[in-house]
């Protein structure tokens, strides 16, 4: 089969496909195979956690469809485009139009405002500056945080961090939004919170996955995807509303 | 090259991380400052040596009689050696194309007087090529010349000092007589001398009119001599020990004697000047080279820590769509700006440092302390190029770590 034929297979409305994709580690002499043989499809517009413990593989997955990381063997496409033999500059130009990150550790750069954080993305997609503030703006208010503009990460408490840096991973308007282990430094109710920002942003139609190990929060999306060992192990629905 | 939203993004980060921006900054200063004053006060030494040797012509041989100190060739010690006209004659029949010009000198001590001043000068009889020796520029009237020296005339030329002490102001001394030790003598000139106070307080009559005047005799107290320009230091040197040789075996004076016929040889001094100044040179080059070392390795080491400390928020930057590129940018775009301002800066203080310094340096022979602009900038360009690649490396290394591996850095 051709390439071209393959992503004729693959129907408009698949954001995520994974066929076959398996990933190792280097470890000394010996190499880790984390990864073996995932089959994923996440339509558009989904809210899909996927759960593990650690060591299942499940941070390695989110970091191939984040293109954070490459895959060994198997097909990846994103969005309808397959994945193979991306540079860094590729890649970063993908992240920047397809993806948002939200991480346990926030990852905000800490001598920049809040505003500033989220207006980071929008620099590297080359929006003049007065444009990039006032769309940052506009997705600070959105998280509930206008008041908080000008205050500097260390500033902010935990729960307040993490709404920042859902709103840098939503300004540029990505097709997915990858969390991994958005709750994971939070309080419950905190992370109450955040599942529920988290679930207005699918309402609005962004698809969204997110990495835990946490059954309270995995119970918060539509689809639990489990991983045992490298492998998917089950895959359900939950939560489906029933007009859908 | 560069928009002003990159500009923005540099200027953020250099001041929100303030001790990042002075660690570097400071270690590029301080190179630049130390390289600036070693560099400004080897030349002032430099300068000093030079100073020593430039009030007088370079040129110049005096042979200077006296009495021996040994017993040779069956004379006692203790004679005295006296220069006669014909002495001269035979210097310049033999050495003649060694030499530029011979002046005979004779000088006392008088007393002169115009109108109710009066004080005492030295008074030197000798032949007007005296003033290629001395430098002596005449500023007013003329200096004395061969007609004088022919027709034995009683012209004095005076210092500019002489002048200021026994004229009133704005009085010109020249064409007036002025009384010198007794005898009226008539102001041709007033010369001033790149020597000093001490030298534009001589005066100079014609040897022939003190030699006629004062005893009559052809006695020469001192010979001077410019040797020619043609001859090399070294040729110069080799000139003047011939003579000196020469000149001990026709008054029977012992060569080792050190008195009896004593020679002052300037080459001698050029060339001791010369080795002196070049191992300064060596001693100023050294030193700046292991200024701008220490300069270098400092700043590469502060990149280097810079680019490690940085690593996750590149990999922040990354995840969120900077291109390798653009990090790569970034940090070279903020060493340099912040490496040729701190150099610039540098360059300042240390020049600063050296003029405000300058004046009390002297007594150390250090004097006018400057450096070249260009060896400066030179080397500011330098450490700001090794800044630049010693950011290069790890910022490019950097830039190629998955994002994810610089996630996970803390």
């Amino acid at each position: 089969m051709t390439s071209v034929k393959k992503i004729r297979d693959i129907k408009k409305d698949q954001m995520i496909v994974f066929k076959n994709i398996h990933k190792s580690y280097p470890m000394g002499k010996e190499s880790l195979h984390v990864l073996k043989g995932l089959d994923l499809h996440i339509k558009e517009g989904e809210f899909v956690s996927i759960m593990g413990s650690s060591g299942s593989g499940k941070s390695t997955m989110l970091n191939i469809i984040g293109l954070l990381d490459t895959h060994d063997a198997g097909e990846y496409f994103l969005n309808g485009q397959l994945i193979e033999k991306l540079d860094e500059k590729k890649a970063a130009m993908l992240r920047n139009k397809f993806l948002g990150f939200v991480f346990q550790s926030f990852n905000l750069i800490s001598y920049k405002t809040a505003l500033e954080n989220i207006a980071l993305p929008l620099y590297y997609k080359g929006i003049g500056r007065k444009e990039r503030n006032k769309i940052a703006f506009d997705y600070l208010e959105k998280v509930g945080l206008g008041d908080w503009a000008n205050h500097l990460p260390s500033e902010l408490s935990g729960g307040q961090k993490q709404r920042v840096a859902i709103a840098r991973a939503l300004v540029t308007q990505p097709k997915v939004v990858l969390a991994d282990e958005p709750t994971g430094a939070l309080d419950s109710v905190t992370s109450t919170q955040v599942m529920e920002l988290l679930r207005e942003i699918h309402e609005e139609g962004m698809t969204i996955v997110v990495i835990t190990h946490e059954e309270d929060i995995a119970s918060k999306t539509e689809r639990i995807v489990r991983l045992v060992d490298g492998k998917i192990m089950s895959d359900e629905k939950v939560n489906k509303k029933v007009e859908m | 090259m560069f928009d002003l939203d990159g500009w923005q993004e540099i200027f953020q980060s250099i001041g929100k991380n303030k001790l990042r921006t002075v660690l570097s900054g400071l270690t590029i200063t301080f190179a630049i400052m130390l390289f600036t004053i070693l560099l400004g006060m080897g030349n002032g030494l430099k300068n000093t040596f030079k100073s020593f040797f430039s009030r007088d012509a370079e040129n110049a041989i005096f042979i200077m009689p006296n009495n021996t100190s040994k017993a040779y060739r069956g004379f006692q010690s203790g004679r005295l050696i006296e220069f006669r006209n014909h002495d001269i004659d035979y210097i310049l029949e033999n050495y003649g194309e060694n030499i530029d010009y011979i002046i005979r000198r004779n000088q006392r001590q008088v007393d002169i007087t115009y109108k109710n001043k009066k004080s005492n000068y030295s008074l030197i009889a000798v032949d007007p090529e005296i003033q290629f020796l001395e430098r002596s520029i005449p500023f007013d009237g003329r200096f004395i010349n061969k007609s004088d020296l022919r027709k034995k005339s009683k012209v004095i030329a005076i210092g500019r000092l002489t002048e200021q002490d026994l004229f009133p102001e704005g009085v010109s001394a020249v064409g007036k007589y002025v009384n010198v030790g007794g005898l009226a003598y008539k102001v041709v000139g007033v010369f001033s001398d790149p020597g000093g106070d001490n030298e534009e307080r001589l005066n100079y009559i014609p040897i022939t009119t003190a030699q006629s005047l004062y005893g009559n005799t052809d006695k020469v107290d001192q010979i001077n001599i410019l040797y020619s320009s043609n001859l090399s230091t070294s040729q110069a040197v080799d000139f003047g020990n011939k003579l000196v040789i020469d000149l001990k075996d026709r008054f029977d004076v012992d060569p080792r004697d050190q008195r009896g016929i004593r020679v002052m040889n300037r080459a001698e001094g050029i060339q001791a000047t010369k080795q002196t100044s070049g191992a300064l040179d060596m001693i100023v080059i050294i030193i700046s080279i292991g200024t701008l070392i220490a300069g270098i390795v400092g700043i590469s080491n502060i990149m280097i820590y810079i680019v490690k400390e940085r690593t996750k928020e590149l990999g922040i930057r990354k995840a969120i769509g900077a291109t390798p590129g653009s990090i790569v940018k970034m940090i070279m775009f903020e060493a340099l700006f912040i490496t040729s301002i701190a150099g610039y800066l540098g360059m300042l203080i240390g020049m600063g440092i050296l003029s405000y310094s300058a004046p009390g340096l002297e007594k150390y022979f250090i004097k006018d302390p400057s450096v070249d602009l260009g060896i400066v900038i030179f080397a500011t360009v330098l450490l700001v190029f090794a800044g630049i690649i010693a950011g290069y490396v790890p910022a490019k290394r950097a830039s190629k770590i998955k994002p994810i591996v610089a996630l996970n850095d803390d």
